[in-house]
Parts: structure tokens; sequence; C-alpha cells
């Protein structure tokens, strides 16, 4: 498909449809006024707010989009400062049932608005570039990540970030992985290893074309998986492996959500266009991309092809898929686990469906597929947005409405028998795990524990 | 591969998810794709089946006496009365004690918020103390920051209707509220979670609890009315309580009125269909659209209508191919976007199944705004069994139905019938595609 048969939001091509890609690097510039004047007012956008049902003192999606634009545009108004209270959690976005481009509106004034308004040495511009940049800091955490891990945890440390920088005395920073992902990958032989691995899963499963090139991917991990939750990252190889497929670990960036969130599109802009150069290289390579993370696939496949238009981008979204997504379609995921079990380790979980995998249409994905496992249950505990979003809930400003969004998923996961926690969103595992003290599992590991065996074993490869 | 089930449904509103759950009924495995919210956000939550006939005539005391004189074509017809009140039992059934109505063919008259009187065959247990065939004298309570309700307005056009009872309106400050623009979900949230709120009163001691402070405010403006009605903001999961917690504390019933969009009776209904899609074990998958479909070339035979094999669904750019034995399309009417309209032509842009309308545009529509509009009517003509019809009358597919709003023949808006058609036709749709499952 050509760019120029890019279909619209729906899908539909028409001739009064409006498309709303334009040319970076002028967003302030991105004319979006045929995508206001589709709104017809119906407010559905604002019943699906998380940050509006809970905050009197939040516009809403409605008034951050179109209105706000529309006011904009007419007067040379400056943008109103409540786009920082949105979390982007892009609940409005699939909401609307006129294809208002909410959520690229609402990124392109939070830009504007950091950009134009933001006093550029204050604590809150400083405190929000070191949230959306957490990629720039992790490595130097995980360099000493035990020393890390100990400061982080001080108290005094906490009430550092609470009344330096704002960030929530609160929470608990995550823990730093004593050995990255990429670190494990490298000593383990990279892709000349995964390569080997695959050809003998493939003889292995009697696959016909043992050495055909065909079955390879390449991952995204993103940088959580990387420095903190390495043995998501493993899962994934493992799992991927056992399907016979090669798989790759390009160079990469940090995907781009913290800083959307934070209106920091010069930092996503260029994390932006590794990203897009090195996976572009893995496409034209036979590679499909996955991602394990809702929000990175998120950003990839819709984000950027909103925001920006390197070459290749939209290559990119067309040719990014979820995890277990991919799976699903290219192999019998579903057969292949019927009759499988995962031991004592693991049994009920309470699946929360992370915002940014509900408007990828993965919502119900997880319960479908763990169903298939003997004796494993995830019980979907509701539709509520986990409150975190990101980098939102870490300043101190957010902390209490954070909270107050994620106390019905709280209820909801103790109200559900099982006392293990599932999501495929590291940020909202952070909130479940804080709001309810349970341990969080993502998907990809309890795939690895029915489809490769038990984590010993699964230690030993 | 794809992602494989026995019936796809194309859709999640009220049309689509009665079809999942009549589907579901049988041994077969099913599942929704839907894409944005549908339009039950911003519908009352009233199940209309019919108030007025296409002529106009109405209000209707008793709609099923209406429905044998319908014209041809029209979705009732099609499917037939005692697929109406199949549909209808179905409904109660799923609904429990959060509907009531069904113990009469007659339609209940239900206050809505500008003061008139709608007939309706089922309605929310959170309106039934409102009724305005009760005779017992009404309060009516709007709020400052709400200007949708205008309750002394309301009041004084539902004595005018000739209402048997004296109807009271006043205007109170919400506690907790200050923004004039607040959402309906912010209100329901606080009286859900009974907040503390700042109130104007400062001889109290403490905050009190929403609910406290609402029932304190209106209490004081209580005569010997026997009933007090709320714009229909009152919780949103936890209604019920909200609504027992303020008449306990008033001593009085307490009822909602129903509101334009967006709607909690609305939403409220979604979760109901929603939670029982899941108890019934239906897949659904929201967020991502249905774009294409690919026929089975072997299995259509010289002369009778294609076979669907599998359809496409979008997400952003990736195709998802998704395969069924047996498809029902529910993607609602111009407002849910399962028709479409362009300058030269209406389609429906899945299965570009056929969709009547005149040549030229100018004749899609009648100078006078409240007149008799074509294009209310634009959608798909279907045969007996739901089978959308090309322009010569021949199924379109051997394995598609049609349900709901996207469906040609009748003017929701004008005859009050929106929910009951997307019920009934749903309800037939559902359970056809399920028999007709190999
Ligand atoms: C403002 C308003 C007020 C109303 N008030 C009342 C009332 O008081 N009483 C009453 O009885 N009726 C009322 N109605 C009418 C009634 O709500 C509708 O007739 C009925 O809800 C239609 O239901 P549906 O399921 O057919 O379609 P919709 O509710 O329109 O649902 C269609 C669904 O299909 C999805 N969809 C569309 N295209 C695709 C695709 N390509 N792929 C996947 N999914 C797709 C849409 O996103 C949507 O979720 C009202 C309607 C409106 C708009
Ligand atoms: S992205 Fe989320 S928080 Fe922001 S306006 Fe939309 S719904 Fe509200
Ligand atoms: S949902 Fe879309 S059309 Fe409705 S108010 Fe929001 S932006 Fe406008």
């Amino acid at each position: 498909m050509s760019d120029a048969e890019q279909p619209t939001d729906d899908g539909v091509s028409g001739d009064d449809e409006f498309e709303p890609i334009q040319v970076f690097p002028e967003a302030e510039e991105m004319d979006l006024r045929p995508g206001a004047d589709n709104c017809y007012k119906c407010s559905t956008c604002d019943t699906n707010c998380p940050v509006a049902e809970v905050d009197d003192e939040f516009p809403g999606p409605k008034f951050q989009g179109p209105e706000q634009w529309r006011l904009k545009r007419q007067d040379d108004q400056d943008v109103d400062d409540s786009v920082m209270k949105c979390s982007n959690c892009m609940r409005c976005d699939s909401a609307c049932p006129s294809d208002v481009p909410l959520s690229q509106m609402h990124n392109t004034a939070r830009g504007e608005y950091v950009e134009e308004q933001m006093e550029k040495l204050s604590r809150e511009y400083i405190r929000n570039r070191i949230l959306a940049n957490y990629r720039r800091l992790a490595p130097l955490g995980s360099m000493f990540p035990r020393t890390t891990n100990f400061v982080m945890g001080l108290s005094a440390t906490q009430w550092l970030g609470e009344k330096v920088l704002g960030i929530t005395g609160e929470r608990d920073f995550p823990e730093f992985a004593t050995e990255t992902f990429r670190e494990w990958w490298t000593k383990r032989g990279g892709n000349a290893t995964s390569k080997k691995r695959a050809q003998k899963a493939r003889a292995k499963r009697g696959d016909a074309q043992v050495r055909s090139d065909e079955k390879r991917i390449a991952y995204f991990h993103g940088c959580y998986a990387n420095y903190n939750t390495p043995e998501v990252a493993k899962a994934l190889v493992r799992v991927y492996e056992h399907f016979g497929y090669e798989i790759m670990v390009p160079d990469q960036h940090c995907s781009g959500t913290p800083m959307f969130a934070n209106g920091m599109l010069e930092d996503a802009r260029r994390s932006a266009e590794t990203n897009v150069r090195e996976l572009r290289a893995a496409i034209a390579d036979g590679a499909d991309v996955v991602a394990s993370c809702s929000s990175c696939s998120m950003s990839l496949r819709q984000e950027y092809p909103e925001l920006f238009d390197f070459e290749g981008t939209e290559d990119v979204a067309e040719n990014t898929w979820d995890a277990v997504e991919y799976l699903r379609v290219h192999e019998d995921l579903e057969g292949e686990l019927e009759d499988t079990s995962v031991g004592d380790e693991f049994d009920d979980f309470a699946y929360h469906a992370p915002c940014h995998a509900r408007n990828q249409g993965l919502d119900g994905q997880t319960t479908d597929v763990l169903a298939a496992i003997d004796g494993v249950d995830a019980h979907d505990v509701g539709d509520s947005c986990s409150g975190i979003s990101g980098t939102y809930g870490w300043k101190a400003e957010n902390y209490e409405t954070s909270m107050k969004i994620g106390a019905e998923m709280f209820d909801h996961m103790e109200e559900s028998e099982a006392k293990t926690g599932l999501t495929e969103c590291p940020t909202c595992s952070m909130q479940m795990e804080h709001g309810t003290g349970y341990e969080i599992t993502h998907t990809l590991e309890v795939l690895e524990a029915a489809l490769v065996g038990d984590a010993t074993e699964a230690t030993a490869q | 591969m794809a992602i494989e089930d026995d019936v796809l449904v194309i859709g999640g509103g009220i049309a689509g998810a009665t079809a999942a759950l009549a589907a579901a009924e049988r041994d077969v495995q099913v599942r929704i794709v839907s894409y944005k919210q549908s339009t039950l956000r911003n519908a009352s939550g009233l199940i209309d089946v019919l108030g007025y006939t296409p002529a106009g005539d109405g209000p209707l005391a008793d709609p099923f006496e209406a429905l044998a004189a319908l014209p041809e074509g029209h979705p009732y017809e099609r499917v037939g009365s005692e697929a109406v009140r199949e549909a209808l039992a179905f409904f109660d059934e799923i609904a429990g004690d959060a509907y009531q109505g069904s113990h009469t063919d007659a339609n209940a008259l239900v206050p809505t918020h500008g003061g008139t009187v709608k007939p309706t065959a089922r309605y929310p247990t959170s309106t039934a103390a409102g009724l305005a065939s009760d005779d017992r004298d009404a309060l009516l309570v709007g709020f400052e920051t709400l200007p949708d309700f205008e309750a002394p307005l309301a009041a004084s056009h539902l004595e005018a209707t000739g209402a048997p009872f004296a109807a009271r309106g006043v205007t109170v400050r919400f506690p907790g509220i200050v923004r004039d623009d607040a959402k309906i979900t912010r209100y329901a949230h606080l009286l859900d979670h009974d907040e503390a709120v700042e109130t104007a009163d400062e001889t109290r001691a403490g905050e009190p609890t929403a609910r406290e402070a609402l029932a304190e405010t209106v209490r004081s403006h209580l005569a010997d009315e026997a009933r007090v009605g709320f714009p229909a903001i009152l919780g949103d999961d936890r209604a019920d309580a909200v609504r027992a917690d303020l008449a306990d504390r008033l001593g009085v019933d307490v009822f909602e009125v129903p509101m334009g969009p967006p709607s909690l009776p609305g939403m409220r209904l979604e979760d109901l269909l929603y939670e029982a899609l899941e108890a019934a074990g239906v897949r659904v998958t929201t967020g991502v659209p249905v774009v294409e479909y690919e026929t089975d070339d072997a299995e259509a035979s010289a002369t009778g209508p294609e076979r669907i094999d599998r359809v496409i669904v979008d997400r952003n750019g990736a195709e998802i191919p998704h395969r069924a034995d047996q498809y029902v399309l529910a993607t609602g009417g111009l407002v849910g976007k399962g028709v479409r309209s362009e300058r030269e032509r209406v389609f429906e842009p899945i299965f570009d199944c056929h969709v009547p309308h005149a040549a030229d545009r100018y004749d899609w529509f009648v100078d006078d705004v409240f007149g008799d509009q074509p294009y209310a009517r634009f959608g798909l003509p279907v045969d007996r069994d739901l089978r959308p019809l090309d322009a010569v009358d021949d199924p379109e597919f051997s394995n598609l139905r049609a349900a709901g709003a996207v469906l040609g023949g009748y003017d929701f808006a004008a005859e009050k019938s929106g929910s009951g058609v997307s019920l009934a036709t749903g309800y037939v749709a559902g359970r056809r595609a399920a028999e007709g499952c190999r």
C-alpha cells in the first residue's frame, strides 16, 4: 500500500475524508482544523476521560482538543495550561465516534505549551524533562544497580525528590536489574545464536523450511524491559524461538511515549528518528517488528505517523505488532497452548488491560489466550484506567488524582479471587502493585512457562 | 492463520451486543469487533419500541397493536411482532432488576428533561418512581451547573401536558461542584464514592459527604411532595445505592429524569450488556475497525450469493484477518457510521451493500427541517432472514445478516423506535446466525 492510499482512521476512504498527517517539524503549524470541525459536541470523549471524572478542575478532552483548537486559531490565544493535566491515556481518542484526532491535538498543544509558555529553568520543566528522558538516566543507574537501588530507596532521596523536583515520595522507585536484557543478549551470542536456536526449533517442530529466513522478527524491547524487567524480554525471546523465529535486537531509543505526555516533542523526534531508521532497516531485512509493551507499540503505530514523517514512518507503523497478537495471527498459538500447564508458580490472575492496549483492540486478547492453558484463569478486572499513565502519577501534584482514578481497579483486583496481577504495561504494573501489594506478571512470562517449561529450565537456556 | 470464531458480530452497540448474546445461547463461539463507542453512550437508556406510527400518529398507548400495520420493509415487519416480543423477553432476562415495564404491553409514560412525556416499552428502574401515570406530587431538582435540566421549566411543562399530579421545580447548587462545565461523570463519581465535599454552610463541623450534603440541600425545599426527581446523574457503578441512600435521607421516593446526550442511563445499559457478554463467554475486541472482506470463491455456486470467508480488521495499518462461519453487520446508521454519505452517494463501507437512495442529492432531504426526511430512512434493505439485499432483491451474501440502525426503512427519531428495532433485529440476526453455523 503506498502512502497515498493510507486509509483514514476507520479505514474507509472517501472524498470528504480528512487526512491529519502533515509535515513536521512545525507541529504547531499542523492544520488540524478540519479534524476540529468534525466535532459535533456529543461529549462522548468527556465521559471517557478518567481525569475529568475525579478532578473538577480539568476541563476535559473536548475542550483540550477541538474547542481549544478553534479558539486558538481565531484569536491567537495561548494554549491553556490545563493541557498538562491530561495523562495521555488516549481513551478519548478511541471514544470519539466522529474521527476527531484528539490525542494528536493534545500532543501538539502540549508541545506548543512547553515550547512557548514553560519557563525552561523552572522546577516543573526540569522535573518533566528528567521523567521523560528516563532512558538517558537508566544506563547510569544500571551500571551500579545495587548502589542505585539502595540510594533510590533511601527516605532522604525520596524526600529530596519530592521537595526539590516534585516527584512524589509515595512511590518506590523501580529497581534496576543486575544485568540488562541487552547485556544478556550479547553474552548469549546475539543474533547468531538466535538464528541457530530458531533453526533447531524449526527442525524439531518439523517446519518444512528449516533454513528459510522467513521467520524473523525485530524486537523493540523499550527501556523498561531492558533495564528493569529483563525477565519479560527473555520470555519473549524464548517463546518466539520456540515457534522457530529468529530474533534481531536492533539499536533503539525510548519509544517516545513519556516525551509526548510531557510535551517534549523535540526529544521525542530525536528518539523516533533513530527508531524508525533502525526498524525500517530490519523490515527491509525481512523482519516484522514486535513489542512487549503496549505503550511502545502504540507509539510506533499511531503517534509516529500522526506527528512525524521520516522516511519509513508508515512502513514501521504497518509492520509493528504486539508480541502476543503476532503469534495469534501467524501461529496456532491457542492450539499450541491447549493442554499445557504452568505448574504451581502461576494460578489465577487479576488482569488489567492497559489503556494503550485497549486502543489497539487488544483488550480481550490476554484472557482469550490464557484460557487455553490448563488451570489458568485470567479475570479481567474491568475497564477502568489504572491512573498512573507513565510519568503522570509520579508527579507530586498528580499523585492523588492518579490514586483516585486507580481506586476502581484496586477494588476490582481485591474482589477478584486471584492474588497475582497481570498486565502488559510496565507503569500500570507499578500502579497495580502500589495499590494492592500484589505481585504483577507479564503475559509473556506466563506463555513462557506454558510453552518452554519452568523457570529453572528456562534460565539454563 | 486468522483469528477464528463461529459467529462474528461487527459493531458493539445495542444491536451488536444483543445479536452476540442471542447467538451465544447456542453452543457456538461468538466474537464482537467494534470500532468506536456506540450510540448507547448518548441514548437515554429507554427501550422505545414504537411511540408514533410512521405517519406520525401517537403517542401510542399500545405499540403492539400498531406493529401489524407497518409498511413492508420496515424492520419490525421483516422480523414479525412475535420476534419483537421474544426479543423483549430476552432483554428482560438480561436486565433483571435494572429495568421495568415487562408487566404490560402498554407503553409507559416517562417524563423527560424537557418536561415532555415519552412513550416507552422498558425503562430503567431508576426512573420508575417518576412515571407520569403515577398521581403523587413531585418536586424536580435541577443544578446551577447543569443547564440542560431546568427544573422549574420542566415542571411547568409537565403540568401543561396534563400530568395527573402537581409538579414543582427548584434549582440548587450541587455540593462539591464548582466548575460550570463539570462532566456528568464527575457528579456520578462524587456520589458513587460519597466523597467529602465543601459546602457553604460554615456552621457545620467537618466536611459532609456528597450524598449527605445533597440531601441536606434538597430537604429545605421539600414541601409535602411524595417523590423527588433529579437529572440522571445519580451515580454510575453504584447508582442503586446512591438513590436508596438519598431516598432514605429525604424520606421520600427518589427518581431520575432521563437526560440528553451524553447520558448515564445509556452508559449503565452499556455496562449491563457488556457484563452479560462476558458472562456468556463472548469475546470482545474494541478500538479497531473492520475494513474489508474476502469471499470464498470455491464455495460460491455459479448462481447463488457469495460467501464471506474472512474480514480484515485494521490495526493502524496492520491487517488482522478474522474468520467466522456467520457474520452479523451491526455498525449503526449515519451517526454510528455504518452508513456513510458523500456528495455523490450513500454507501455501506465494509461490504458495499446496496443502500437505496435518490440519484440527486437534493432529493435526500426536504427543506422543512421537521419534515419527513428521506435521509432518516437510509439504510440496508433486508429479506425476512435479515440478509442484506442487492438492487434486484437478491441476498448480497449467503452468510451475512444485518441488524440495528444500519437497516433502512424506518426513522427511529420520528417513530421513537431506536432501541426496540436494534433489540428485535439484533436478537433475530444473532439467533439465525448461530443456527446457520455448520
Ligand atoms: C443522541 C441520540 C439519542 C437517542 N435516544 C434514544 C432514545 O431515547 N430511545 C431509543 O430507543 N433510542 C434512542 N436513540 C437511538 C438508538 O440509540 C439507536 O437507534 C441504537 O442505539 C442504534 O444501535 P446500533 O447498535 O444499531 O448502532 P450504534 O449504537 O450506532 O453502534 C454501532 C457500532 O458499530 C461500530 N462500527 C461502525 N463501523 C464499524 C466498523 N467498520 N468496524 C467495527 N465496528 C464498527 C461503531 O463504532 C459503534 O460502536 C438515540 C440515538 C441518538 C444518537
Ligand atoms: S488522553 Fe486521557 S486524560 Fe487526556 S483528555 Fe483524553 S481521556 Fe482525558
Ligand atoms: S467525542 Fe468527538 S465529536 Fe464528540 S465531543 Fe468529543 S471530539 Fe467532539
